[in-house]
């Protein structure tokens, strides 16, 4: 009961009016701000399957343009670092702010905030590094967001092979995936910038406790988001 | 777990509080009653921006090929000796309806108003995050400054029409515009992102942040309806901005979404922006309503009549304005069926709106009527809104809406609403919160020339182009005298504009009301209109923090000659009767 | 000028008055009732000292009233719109018997294209006009809407039709023209800088100046091969 009355009072609700949503206004104001980007990937996803779906001519095989062993690899990442968010928040919630201890009776070692927002942090820049190598790899066979560019390797498989890489829906396909992925990619950078911030202006410095880590619990929300959009795109951009 | 409440630290206390530089206080603060000063100021500007684009459009409509007066002043590219030339017409219609709705219209009723009544009204010391509110505000300007710099760009400012209709506004070739449609994309993407940043403080604040004893249906109805657009925006603009982005591709790195001869959809682009525009509409009116039912209960000193079914009446108007965009294409070639399901969809919106009006007369009647200029500018509102409804369900109807579609009726129809409605509830709003602003009252006798003047020349203004529309002139056209059917209506288009320049010139009475109230008016009293709202407990102007210690709250805002207080006719939130028992803070959930 | 919608020439002119009559006449009565009521309540209920306002919260039953009526007529008046709407939009609606005609819409004109001897469109003995539509009276016509570069809309306010046209689509449209006659066809749509002048004519004929533009047309086209 010690600290529980402090806790009570940063975790919760400021109002003493009567309880709103029960969360106090970080998170709230994370949830309406993710209800918001909601709408923003809805409006890139559902012109995706309009544009996708509206037309008469075949859309790309699946992995005939992309590299999906490559994406798979990076959607593994992506989910790594959320469970190592998880790992996180789990660990201040606990009271670990440390790296790494020792485990009693065990040769394993446990990790702390310290370790596992570090963790985060380098799964989602090593994911935005695999993203940024991969849209390097497609400008350079001729993937563009205006679609096949003329005379490039993937324009001539597609001459060969009209079907399989949607040579009629190029400029669609291009269109609607650098702009997708590209926007899921700027939330994980942004992401990992706001957690780097965090990572020195506060968790260093041990600024969060199990009274107070709302900082980590508000982008952790934010992180299983961009996380979240990730399986739903990568499935239907790279899988359907 | 005892005194949980009492050992909360507050950002923003107000008593305690170290001495702040000028820039601290004034330009980067985060005072959300500085920001919703700052608001009105900059949009205030925007409104006279729009306002001097709108007589162009009237002199060019009224008095085509005729050499402009000070036309003298725009460059080759705009005007060749004195006479407006299509190109620049076009940019004055499109940057008119861009101004007027994004710039003015929008931030002076969510900007101004959510920022500044929120937190007075609910009883907190600030908004929820008051450094994203300075943002909010200062993305506003920023993309309120992009905009303004098409007119400076070599190929002039943007020009396909405020809503920018694919695919034409993606194809340089097409409109003959280049970096300034990519500034308007790019504009409104910043916008969104500060009318996001807005609305996810005033939700946060409304939901968590109300003082003692404020329960949901003890808020005022402003608040209700700044909660709600807020609610709106936060999901609308998003989409506004996914739309932007993807013609600012198709614009610049190559993307074809809208244009068709890559397999682009034209109408994809009406769907993502009306989808969008629809709320919007009602993120410009909804305020409106909810400040207009405030000023009209005062003004009637009398409750609110039906004071749940207001708040139902926004929710549901909000909740059906998701599903009605289709109403924006009925000619569009969408599929007639969809068509059909979206009629019925719109003409339901009649339904909470007219419950609206009944219930703003519900309140007059028997009332004891206060002519004060807020409230006559209220009643001004309640009429002219009235119109501006009933005209939309002749749109709303689909075989009507064939002739009248994309005419001046509903050019008429849509200022009837968001000037008639909009406009006029902030002429209300205005003077009611300026002496909680400035400290002082405007000056009534210019403020009731200004209403009247105001009312009888928007009406010479706006009623005529009504017939104008049903004639058959369309919209966004630079000489209708073109045509042969339309050049009998010549006549009554100079009157529009004659009257149009008069509407413009009175705008000033109100500005210079304005402008000379700040060092001139009248100093005001604590409650200057003997209102309930928790706002007037505070020194005029409110004070930097607001209260030192938030007051509890008893009742609604709206008990006026309540039977409760027999010496005086009103009855404010805070004060307690002997039968009033403190509010009991929330019991804390177990756990957390 | 004439205060009221254009003079009517085409058989959707019937029922579309009569529907905005009726509207006016709904519209027209709520505006009495508001206007009138609110100036009533503006003189009967001003402040005079020593009176006060009358405290009540509401009346549920005035409010079912005035929730109920509107949606009722609302209700009523989409399903009498629904009707209509569908006999002039719906695709299944265009009469078997109705002469089909090319309406393409380009930066800043209008090009008609008619079927030629063969009597069908899309074949090559086609011919185009460039800004003019002859058509006969008192005969279905079906245009097919297409455009070159942006939307344009279709507007002939004599006939109380307005169609876009949108590139990439191709969008339906009949009518019956009833009075012959000329007529102008505008542009409804900001479409650029030129969209004010994108204006053309409909020209409606008796059955016999219909054939005989027809064959004047053919034999123009011939001479011109």
């Amino acid at each position: 009961m010690t600290h529980a009355t402090a806790a009570a009072d940063l975790m919760r609700p400021p109002s003493p009016a009567e309880p709103g949503a029960g969360v106090y206004s970080n998170k709230l104001g994370m949830w309406v701000f993710l209800a918001s980007d909601v709408m923003f990937f809805t409006a890139l996803i559902g012109s995706y399957i309009i544009l996708r779906f509206g037309m008469s001519e075949a859309w790309a095989a699946p992995g005939a343009v992309l590299n999906v062993p490559l994406t798979g690899f990076n959607t593994f990442l992506l989910i790594c670092s959320s469970v190592s968010m998880v790992k996180a928040y789990a660990a201040i919630a606990d009271g670990k702010p440390y790296f790494l201890r020792p485990v009693a009776g065990k040769m394993l070692r446990d990790g702390g905030l310290k370790f596992w927002l570090l963790v985060t942090i380098l799964c989602g820049a090593a994911f935005v590094g695999v993203q940024v190598y991969e849209y390097i790899k497609l400008v350079e066979h001729g993937f563009t967001p205006a679609g096949y560019r003329e005379g490039s390797l993937i324009a001539e498989h597609a001459l060969a092979d009209p079907v399989r890489y949607g040579a009629a829906t190029g400029a669609m396909y291009g269109s609607t995936f650098f702009t997708m992925t590209g926007f899921h990619g700027f939330h994980v950078t942004c992401g990992v910038v706001a957690m780097t911030y965090l990572y020195f202006t506060k968790v260093l410095p041990e600024k969060y406790s199990p009274q107070d880590y709302r900082g980590i619990e508000t982008i952790g929300l934010y992180w299983h988001f961009v996380d979240l959009v990730w399986i739903i795109l990568f499935t239907i951009v790279y899988l359907i | 777990m005892t005194s949980v409440a009492h050992a909360r630290p507050q950002a923003h206390d107000g008593a305690h509080h170290a001495p702040m530089s000028f820039w601290q206080k004034y330009i980067f603060s985060t005072d959300h009653k500085i920001i919703g000063i700052q608001f009105l100021f900059v949009s205030l500007f925007f409104l006279l921006v729009g306002g001097l684009l709108a007589i162009q459009i009237r002199w060019q409509v009224g008095f085509p090929g005729t050499p402009m007066p000070l036309a003298g002043l725009l460059p080759e590219s705009m005007a060749v000796g004195g006479v407006i030339l299509p190109e620049y017409y076009i940019q004055l219609v499109t940057m008119h309806g861009t101004f007027m709705v994004f710039f003015a219209i929008m931030p002076l009723l969510v900007g101004v108003y959510a920022n500044f009544l929120i937190p007075l009204k609910l009883g907190t010391h600030d908004m929820a995050f008051p450094r994203i509110n300075m943002w909010s505000f200062w993305l506003a300007l920023l993309a309120g400054m992009i905009m303004l710099a098409g007119f400076f760009v070599p190929d002039g400012a943007a020009r396909a029409g405020w809503t920018m209709y694919a695919p034409l506004s993606a194809r340089p070739d097409l409109s003959g515009a280049t970096l300034a449609q990519q500034l308007w994309c790019v504009s409104i993407v910043v916008l969104g992102l500060s009318s996001v940043m807005g609305s996810l403080n005033y939700i946060t604040t409304v939901i968590n942040h109300r003082a003692p004893g404020m329960t949901w249906f003890r808020m005022p109805l402003s608040v209700w309806a700044l909660f709600i657009t807020a609610i709106l925006g936060v999901l609308a603009l998003p989409v506004l901005q996914g739309a932007a982005i993807m013609l600012l591709f198709d614009q610049t790195i190559g993307t074809h979404f809208f244009d068709p001869v890559a397999g682009g959809q034209a109408l994809l682009w009406q769907h993502l922006f009306w989808f969008f525009g629809h709320p919007e509409v009602y993120i410009l009116i909804l305020p409106a309503m909810g400040m207009v039912s405030d000023i009209v209960a005062n003004g009637s000193r009398k409750p609110i009549f039906g004071y749940h079914s207001m708040v139902f009446a926004i929710i549901g108007i909000a909740f059906l304005g998701w599903i009605v965009w289709g109403h924006h294409m009925f000619m569009s070639g969408m599929n007639p069926t969809l068509g059909s399901t979206f009629m019925v969809s719109t003409l339901l919106i009649a339904v909470p709106s007219a419950i609206k009006v009944f219930n703003w007369m519900g309140t007059m009647w028997r009332g004891n009527l206060r002519f004060h200029v807020p409230m006559l500018n209220a009643i001004g509102f309640v009429s002219m809104f009235t119109i501006g409804g009933l005209s939309g369900i002749f749109m709303a109807a689909t075989p009507v809406d064939i002739p009248i579609h994309d005419t001046y009726f509903i050019v008429a129809h849509i200022h009837y609403v968001l000037f008639g409605g909009s406009l006029f509830a902030l002429f209300a709003a205005i003077p009611y919160w300026y002496p909680k602003m400035f400290g002082r009252l405007m000056s009534e006798p210019l403020g009731k020339i200004h209403f009247w003047l105001t009312f009888i020349t928007y009406n010479l203004v706006f009623f005529p182009m009504h017939v104008i529309g049903m004639g058959g002139q369309m919209r966004r056209l630079y000489d209708p005298t073109i045509y042969d059917f339309l050049k009998p209506q010549q006549p009554l288009n100079e009157f529009i504009s004659i009257a149009a320049f008069a509407l413009f010139a009175v705008q000033f009475l109100f500005a210079f009301n304005f402008i000379w109230s700040l060092w001139k008016g009248k100093k005001a009293p604590q409650n200057p209109w003997e209102d309930n709202g928790l706002e007037w407990t505070l020194s005029n102007p409110a004070p930097h923090g607001n209260w030192e210690k938030v007051p509890n709250v008893y009742r609604g805002p709206y008990e006026f000659s309540s039977p409760e207080s027999p010496n005086s006719d009103f009855l404010p939130q805070h004060v307690k009767l002997p039968t009033d028992r403190d509010p009991v803070p929330a019991p804390p959930p177990a756990g957390h | 000028m004439s205060w009221w919608l254009p003079p009517a020439a085409s058989t959707f002119a019937g029922p579309i008055d009569t529907l905005f009559i009726v509207i006016l006449i709904l519209t027209g009565i709520a505006l009495v009732v508001v206007e009138v009521g609110l100036v009533v309540f503006l003189v009967r209920y001003r402040a005079r000292p020593g009176r006060k306002a009358f405290y009540t919260h509401g009346s549920t039953r005035a409010e079912i009233i005035w929730t109920a009526i509107p949606a009722v007529t609302m209700v009523a008046l989409g399903l009498v719109s629904n009707h209509y709407w569908v006999m002039m939009k719906s695709k299944k609606s265009v009469p078997a018997n109705a002469i089909r005609y090319g309406v393409h819409a380009k930066q800043f004109e209008w090009q008609m294209s008619y079927a030629g001897a063969d009597g069908t469109l899309g074949t090559d003995d086609d011919f185009m006009v460039r800004n003019q539509l002859h058509i006969p009276v008192n005969q279905p016509v079906s245009l097919t809407l297409t455009a070159e570069d942006v939307i344009h809309s279709f507007f002939v306010p004599e006939f109380r039709v307005k169609q876009d046209a949108v590139p990439g689509m191709n969008i339906v449209a009949w009518f019956q023209a009833t009075k012959a006659g000329e007529y102008e066809i505008g542009c409804a749509e900001l479409c650029g800088m030129g969209h004010y002048k994108m204006r053309a004519r409909v020209f409606v004929h008796t059955p016999e100046e219909y054939t005989a533009w027809l064959a004047e047309q053919a034999a123009a086209a011939q001479g011109g091969e």
